[in-house]
């Protein structure tokens, strides 16, 4: 099925709204990534990406309160719909596995 | 104290982005951008944060942020578009007057239209079959001499070829031309003349002329070769395969090395033959003849240059003006500065003198454009105007319609469509019109056949359409808008509160503007026409009455003038190198006492019955002694009275006897001729010189008497064959030649005066339209004014007063503003010329109101007369 598949950056978003739960929004999700990662994500990507996955259907939004450093204007929260989280979790999983396949001498001393 | 404005984002952008972007994710993404414009605030100032703002804004511009045009989800219905086809077909059928002065102005004018964009669609199709079309470029010369605007050539010396050749680093292939190889070539059954060009060896390197046999790079290596075109051999040798024939041409043998197919249309040179160019090299090393290689001998020469991708152009430019400097050193006084025209230019560019093949001015292209523009937007006028007039009809259909939910924009594109559907169905009748006038074009310019034929392909059909949608628009714009405005709620409760004259003035503005178009096309006509007129009739000084020119082609003046001497009906027979007064000249440079102060001046080649054959005035001296047959170095001049102001020669009488060196010889000054008029009417008189050269006779010039010019010109026909049974009999009375010089004012007047017919049409079609309108509206008004007394003149004039003030209007702005035109502008650079008289000012004007006076009481007086007990009593 088209779209079941999560592209690494997706991942990433969606990994990162499950981290900040209530306080998942557009800016503070680029800020996250932008320190966890270490490389610049620019807004455009991370709105695009969130679009894109929310008519994918892997996450759900609201509006929240209007605030003053965004001139009056609401946040749009993000949250895991349940195909997002299972997404994650099959993810997940499916790397678990791969993992508990490869022998420990492959990547002795590097973890 | 005033509070201090709180920074925020480019209000604009701020804009753009509410305009694009899809309401639902606008908030979100305004919040996101304030935020990060107040970060960067605080990081970068002001400036920068407004500037990352707007690029963000623009980089926001994506597929799934932006709303889809609001107009494409109205189009999506066809049911509706169906509809918007059908009211406005109803409304075609239903005013069937309107529609036709509608669909016939815009046929009309759009058939101009059609016939310029096929014109410029062929101009820009020449030459393009050369493969290295876009690099190719013409190195062309400009003349300086002091005192004098510098002229432009197309031409350039055979030198200027050399040099480039031997020391200008980086060209790709080079090609010289001379185009003075027109040559009798004869084979053991046939001797036929042909015209072609001297070409050096790479022609076909630079140029991608089709070879039907024999070897491109060879083929104009070896002197004495020929290759000759398709045609040019199946008339000589009636077959194609003649490579390795022989053939001869004067004294010599020549080889024929290939045959080529015809140059295409779109060359814009034609040549039957080429010759190679180190056979006419070689000749002039033996005869050492220094002219051949002379800087200045610049005008029957071309050079054309294949330039590699890379170079710069102006590197090759500062090697030619380096050439050209070096060269230019061994003159005091004149020099030649060396350029370099793309051939994409060649056929389309300023002008130049001496060009080779056909070339259309881009300044008369543009004239032409602009005059087609003004009527095709005098056309659309029409459509706005009676649109407009009409609305009271249409706005109670706009208002159900909005009233059910169109929105304004749909109304504006309903409107819109409509009128580019009408222009559309324009050009179909266009493109019927655009066949009728297509010969008519065509036939004015004799340079046109077999190279221009306005034959439309796939490409210009979709620039015609083109043209259907942007008059559609043009025309459309402004009814759409009107309509689009509409009140629904008004124009349902009580039309008659529709402010239907609100845009009287505008109308009125437009139908001025037609009337002062009409009026100056017109009054531009009969100016040039006049001026024609003075031109051919002009006192040059001397006369062309009943003198017939014959063009000796190379035979001997003497031989055909004994032939000729012994018919009836030939008074007078003089010799001269060429016919004066229709814009040709040859020149040579002239020197008197001070070595440094040479400069050339224009000649004729004369015999001593010239003079007096043309009647002109001799003021001083004597005339050329009869010919001898002892052959004489030249050694007498006769000159006009421009020569000795310029070389303060005295008077007539003690310039006699002085020495002149012209063209390297020293001669004797032994006349003096009263000045004439030696070049067309564009020129100013300059000095001028009668030489007795017998070499140079190009022409004899008969006196002709005769009752029955048909049986004459047969019997000098008869007499010709006898001398020269090869080429044909080609004459002209002096009076046709001149006519052909001012071919281009022909011209000019067919188009303007074309032009001017549509203008007036367009214009009486819309005021008729216009005069129906107001008189309809306004019939219960009339019929009341009647019953209560008032006079059918007064009626008449009540009507007809705001009409005829605006022609008043028209006509005091077009008749200062065409005279201004013709006299600075088109007439500018004319030397001698017929003065602006009232007639043709007002000539015109009288026409054009005359006919928007018959239109305007047509309708007025039916309205005035009518019975008010018929158009009352219905009520």
């Amino acid at each position: 099925m088209k779209g079941t598949n999560l592209g690494e950056f997706e991942e990433l978003v969606l990994l990162t709204i499950a981290a900040l739960t209530t306080e998942a929004y557009s800016v503070a999700i680029c800020d996250h990534l932008t320190a966890h990662t270490g490389r610049a994500v620019k807004l455009g990507m991370v709105h695009a990406v969130l679009n894109r996955l929310e008519t994918k259907g892997f996450l759900k939004s609201s509006l929240g309160e209007p605030t003053k450093e965004r001139g009056g204007r609401r946040k749009r929260f993000y949250e895991l719909s349940t195909a997002g989280k299972t997404a994650l979790v099959r993810a997940k999983s499916l790397r678990d596995q791969l993992w508990s396949v490869i022998p420990e001498f492959v990547f002795k001393g590097m973890i | 104290m005033r509070k201090k404005p709180i920074p925020s984002p480019p209000r604009w952008a701020q804009r753009f982005l509410e305009w694009y972007c899809r309401p639902e994710l606008l908030e979100d993404l305004e919040g996101d951008l304030q935020e990060f414009f107040g970060r960067n605030l605080a990081k970068h100032g002001l400036r920068k944060a407004r500037l990352i703002y707007i690029i963000d804004v623009i980089k926001f511009f994506r597929a799934y942020t932006v709303r889809p045009p609001k107009f494409l989800s109205s189009m999506n219905y066809p049911t509706i578009i169906r509809n918007y086809f059908k009211t406005s077909f109803r409304s075609l059928a239903k005013n069937k007057l309107f529609s036709t002065i509608n669909i016939v102005g815009l046929a009309i004018s759009m058939s101009v239209g059609l016939l310029l964009i096929t014109f410029v669609a062929e101009l820009k199709h020449f030459d393009d079959f050369h493969a290295n079309y876009d690099r190719i470029y013409r190195v062309i010369n400009t003349y300086h001499e002091p005192g004098e605007d510098p002229d432009e050539y197309a031409s350039t010396s055979i030198l200027t070829g050399k040099r480039i050749e031997a020391s200008l680093p980086g060209i790709e292939d080079m090609v010289i031309l001379n185009r003075n190889f027109q040559k009798d070539l004869q084979t053991d059954e046939k001797i036929l003349p042909f015209r072609g060009l001297w070409a050096s060896k790479d022609f076909f390197r630079v140029f991608s002329f089709e070879l039907l046999s024999g070897n491109a790079e060879a083929a104009l290596e070896a002197p004495y070769s020929i290759v000759l075109t398709e045609t040019a051999a199946k008339r000589l040798f009636d077959k194609i395969e003649v490579v390795g024939e022989e053939v001869t041409v004067g004294d010599d043998k020549y080889n024929i090395t290939a045959v080529m197919k015809d140059p295409p249309p779109n060359s814009h040179f034609k040549f039957e033959m080429l010759g190679s160019m180190i056979t006419q090299d070689n000749k002039m090393k033996a005869a050492q003849d220094e002219s051949w290689l002379h800087w200045f001998y610049m005008w029957s020469n071309y050079v054309y240059l294949v330039l590699p991708d890379q170079i710069e152009l102006a590197t090759v430019q500062a090697g030619l003006d380096q050439i050209s400097q070096e060269e230019n050193k061994q003159f005091e006084k004149r020099s030649i500065e060396l350029n370099l025209q793309p051939l994409n230019e060649v056929v389309m560019s300023r002008n130049l003198s001496n060009q080779i093949g056909f070339n259309f001015g881009t300044q008369l292209i543009w004239i032409l454009i602009g005059l087609a523009l003004v009527v095709m937007l005098s056309a659309c006028f029409n459509y706005t105007n009676l649109s407009i007039a009409r609305a009271l009809r249409r706005s109670k259909e706009v208002g159900i319609r909005k009233v059910v939910g169109a929105s304004r924009s749909q109304v504006f594109l309903q409107f819109v469509m409509e009128a580019i559907l009408i222009a559309f169905l324009s050009l179909l009748f266009s493109y019927l019109v655009f066949l009728m006038i297509r010969p008519g074009f065509l036939s004015i310019e004799p340079r046109f056949l077999s190279r221009i034929f306005l034959r439309p392909n796939p490409v210009i059909f979709l620039y015609f359409a083109g043209l259907a949608v942007v008059i559609g628009l043009l025309a459309g714009f402004f009814p759409a808008l009107f309509f689009s405005r509409i009140d629904p709620v008004k124009v349902i409760k009580d039309i008659s509160k529709l402010r239907l004259f609100k845009h009287v003035n505008v109308r009125k503005g437009l139908i001025t503007f037609q009337y002062i178009l009409s009026i100056s096309f017109i009054i531009a006509v009969s100016i040039i026409y006049k001026q024609y007129k003075y031109a051919l009739n002009f006192d040059l000084g001397f006369t062309t009455e009943n003198i017939l020119n014959i063009d000796l082609q190379g035979n001997s003046p003497v031989l055909l003038k004994q032939e000729l001497e012994s018919l009836a009906d030939v008074t007078d027979i003089s010799a001269s190198k060429m016919v004066l007064s229709i814009g040709d000249t040859y020149s040579s440079t002239i020197k008197y006492q001070d070595p440094l102060d040479s400069t050339y001046i224009f000649y004729n080649a004369i015999d001593e019955n010239y003079l007096d054959l043309h009647e002109h005035q001799l003021i001083a001296g004597n005339n050329f002694r009869p010919a001898t047959t002892e052959e004489k170095e030249e050694s007498e001049v006769i000159v006009n009275e421009k020569t000795l102001e310029r070389f303060q020669l005295g008077t007539a009488t003690e310039a006699i006897g002085k020495e002149l060196t012209i063209g390297g010889t020293k001669m004797q000054i032994i006349g003096v001729v009263k000045d004439f008029h030696h070049s067309t009417l564009w020129n100013k008189m300059r000095y001028f010189a009668f030489r007795n050269d017998p070499t140079e006779y190009g022409m004899l010039n008969l006196k002709i008497a005769s009752s029955d010019i048909s049986v004459t010109m047969n019997r000098l026909e008869a007499a010709w064959k006898k001398i020269d049974p090869i080429h044909p009999f080609r004459a002209r009375f002096y009076e046709e030649d001149i006519e052909a010089a001012y071919s281009e004012t022909t011209g000019m007047i067919k188009i303007i005066g074309f032009l001017a017919f549509l203008a007036i049409s367009i214009a009486s079609f819309g005021l008729l339209g216009m005069v129906v309108f107001t008189t309809e509206t306004r019939v219960r008004e009339i019929s009341i004014r009647k019953v209560l007394g008032a006079t059918e003149r007064g009626l008449f004039f009540l009507l007809s007063k705001g009409f005829i003030s605006l022609l008043v209007i028209a006509s005091l702005i077009a008749i200062p503003a065409t005279y201004y035109l013709c006299d600075k502008v088109i007439f500018a650079e004319m030397a001698y010329r017929a003065p602006i008289g009232i007639l043709e000012l007002f000539l015109g004007t009288f026409l054009v109101i005359s006919i928007a006076l018959l239109a305007i009481s047509s309708q007025t007086l039916r309205v005035a007369r009518a019975n008010p007990a018929n158009t009352l009593g219905t009520e």
